[in-house]
């Protein structure tokens, strides 16, 4: 009872005179309170500027300025990678200038080579704000910037190469190169950045003459074809030939040691005969013959037996019945 | 009392509005010059900071202190040897002496338009001078790389130069830089950023880069076909060599074996009479087992040697 009492008695109660100029001054304290309290991410470093004048430059963390805009504080991502691609986009950027619109990727990317071909280059590059000081101070715009001397940049290094370096060969060569000739400009311009790569992405020739190095990728082919048939064919008919030559050489060797043993064979055989037949030789002989008719004669079909002495009888022979006798 | 607490009031308003219009900032990245009615008043402030200033009277004018980009158009023109190309420069600069600066551009857009002028006419002019090649290649003396594939393919070579583009972007540079000076301007520098071929120009490389990779193309397929026929003779050669020389062995084995044999026949045949007679005798048993078969019709006499006995035992001589 007696607090819903106050609360009445409270609200009878008339505003004190100073009520205006307080809430004034707890508001002031509120905001400068507000406006002196910053946080430096862990990626960056905050720039700090007292009435414009560069004061400093400080860590990660929680951190007081002097309020109402006396102290401004610019970050700087000093710890991320950042990256400008030319000739595409990838999405999500995380700065400004990493890529350019769609309509200027054609134009970004046609280069003339040393050989006067055309080639269209897509490339990529890498840093870090190093110096945040030079970045900020030293040039209006560094990103941009950055893009129009890495384009500068990269043509001239296309320009001291050939097509085909360009499209296969060279391209590590340009990377390093590009690097090493951006970082020179970079900082001559003192704009406070480190290169850390440059990547060639797609190398291409112009759409209308693609064909004509597919062709000659192709004729490549082809050629390595044409002669990888030829090859096989070598492949298949020449080792055959050359065993069966070695084939009809072991034959022929074959023949001539069995030719050898065969002579050797027979005159044995006939040695022994001879040694034989010196001992007997009118017993051998007519043996032998004797032995041979008994081995040959009964196959004969038509045996016609003629007695000399009967010759007046004259001996019947019908040739050519062989089949009737049988 | 009241009246009291009104005048503070003004007067604090007051203050304020004339304390804003005489503090005024320099930022790190500019310098200032203050004018009264329109005239230059003082040094060139070049202290980042707070400044203070007579109110209302005089203006604050702020100078970028940074290296400014100027980025060209791209324009069309003609190289010495007659091709139409399209080039894109840009340009770094900075204000020098903000004072000649602000007498004689006052702004930056001024100042734009008149590098545009400059260095417009001062590019058209050396790329009018300069055969394309020349603006296009930098290092006069680097030797390509050359892929193993197109070794001997005649491709793949660098056109020669006498001057190259830095040597033409400097010729601009001073040409330039002296009649940028008394507008308060310095240039750092000038470089192509893009050169390209113009529409017009363009097909035509096309088709000689077309016709130049034919060419290769062409080469490619004429040397696998050479390539394979070399092969192929090869294989044909190869193939006669084998086969005759192994023909050659073969009759040089036979025929040795074949000497051998006979030799070995004749040195036992031969060795005396009697080896003649039995040899004679015994190789012609052999052939007639060879010589008579079933369809033989043998006509045999009783006074054969075989049969004599036919027609009785003393028949015999």
């Amino acid at each position: 009872m007696a607090t819903q009492r106050q609360a009445h008695n409270l609200s009878q109660i008339p505003l004190p005179r100073g009520i205006i100029p307080i809430a004034l001054v707890v508001g002031l304290l509120v905001w400068s309170l507000y406006s002196a309290v910053f946080t430096v991410p862990a990626e960056s470093v905050g720039v700090l500027q007292r009435f414009g004048h560069y004061h400093g430059e400080v860590n990660p963390g929680l951190h007081f300025k002097l309020p109402f805009g006396i102290d401004r504080v610019t970050l700087v991502p000093v710890k991320r990678q950042l990256k400008e691609e030319f000739g595409f986009a990838t999405p999500g950027a995380n700065f400004a200038d990493q890529s350019s619109p769609p309509t200027q990727w054609e134009l970004e990317t046609t280069m003339v080579t040393g050989d006067l071909n055309t080639a269209m280059v897509e490339w990529i590059i890498q840093f870090r704000i190093e110096e945040p000081f030079d970045f900020l101070f030293k040039v209006r715009n560094a990103g941009a910037t950055l893009r129009d001397v890495s384009e500068s940049v990269m043509r001239e290094v296309i320009g001291d190469r050939t097509v085909d370096e360009v499209l296969t060969i060279g391209r590590q060569d340009i990377e390093s190169t590009a690097q090493v000739k951006l970082q020179e400009v970079v900082n001559k311009y003192e704009m406070g950045l480190r290169i850390d790569q440059i990547q060639l992405k797609n190398v291409n020739p112009p759409e209308p003459v693609q064909a004509s190095f597919d062709r000659v990728n192709e004729a490549q082919q082809e050629r390595e074809q044409m002669i990888n048939v030829a090859r096989g064919e070598y492949n298949k008919a020449v080792p055959r030939t050359r065993g069966e030559a070695d084939q009809s050489i072991q034959a022929a060797q074959g023949y001539a040691i069995q030719r050898v043993n065969q002579a050797e064979g027979d005159v044995s055989r006939f040695d022994a005969l001879l040694a034989e037949y010196l001992k007997a030789p009118e017993v051998t002989k007519r043996r032998l013959y004797l032995e041979t008719l008994k081995d040959v004669l009964p196959h004969v079909a038509g045996k016609v037996i003629v007695d000399e002495s009967a010759s007046s009888v004259l001996p019947l022979l019908q040739l050519n019945t062989s089949e009737a006798i049988r | 009392m009241k009246t009291t607490t009104a005048a503070l009031v003004v007067a604090a308003v007051l203050l304020a509005v004339v304390g804003s219009n005489a503090f005024y900032t320099v930022d790190e990245t500019e310098r200032v010059i203050i004018t009264q009615f329109g005239k230059p008043i003082g040094e060139v402030i070049d202290e980042a900071g707070l400044q203070i200033k007579t109110p209302f009277i005089q203006t604050v004018n702020r100078f970028e202190k940074r290296i400014l980009v100027w980025d060209g158009s791209a324009n069309d023109m003609p190289t010495k040897d007659k091709l139409y190309i399209t080039v894109d420069t840009f340009g770094r600069w900075r204000i020098k002496d903000p004072l000649q600066y602000f007498l004689r551009l006052r702004d930056e857009r001024s100042a734009q338009s008149r590098l545009e002028d400059i260095l417009g006419s001062e590019t058209r002019n050396a790329v009018a001078k300069h055969e394309l090649i020349e603006i296009i290649r930098t290092s006069k003396d680097r030797t390509p790389e050359v892929d193993p594939l197109l070794a001997d393919v005649d491709i793949s070579t660098l056109l020669p130069i006498t001057k190259g583009r830095q040597s033409i972007e400097s010729d601009i540079f001073d040409a330039a830089s002296g009649k940028l000076a008394e507008f308060g301007i310095e240039l750092l520098d000038i470089r192509f950023k893009r050169i390209n071929y113009n529409e017009s120009v363009r097909q035509k490389i096309y088709a000689r880069m077309i016709s130049e990779r034919d060419q290769i193309a062409e080469r490619f397929r004429s040397e696998g076909a050479g390539e394979a026929a070399r092969i192929k003779g090869d294989k044909e050669r190869e193939l006669q060599k084998i086969e005759s020389e192994a023909y050659r062995e073969v009759q040089t084995i036979q025929g040795d074996a074949d000497a051998k044999a006979t030799a070995i026949y004749a040195e036992s045949y031969n060795r005396s009479t009697e080896a003649v007679d039995l040899y004679e005798f015994v190789k012609t048993l052999d052939t007639y087992r060879s010589i008579i078969d079933s369809n033989t019709t043998l006509v045999l006499s009783t006074d054969s040697e075989l049969l004599s006995l036919v027609k009785g035992i003393d028949q015999r001589e």
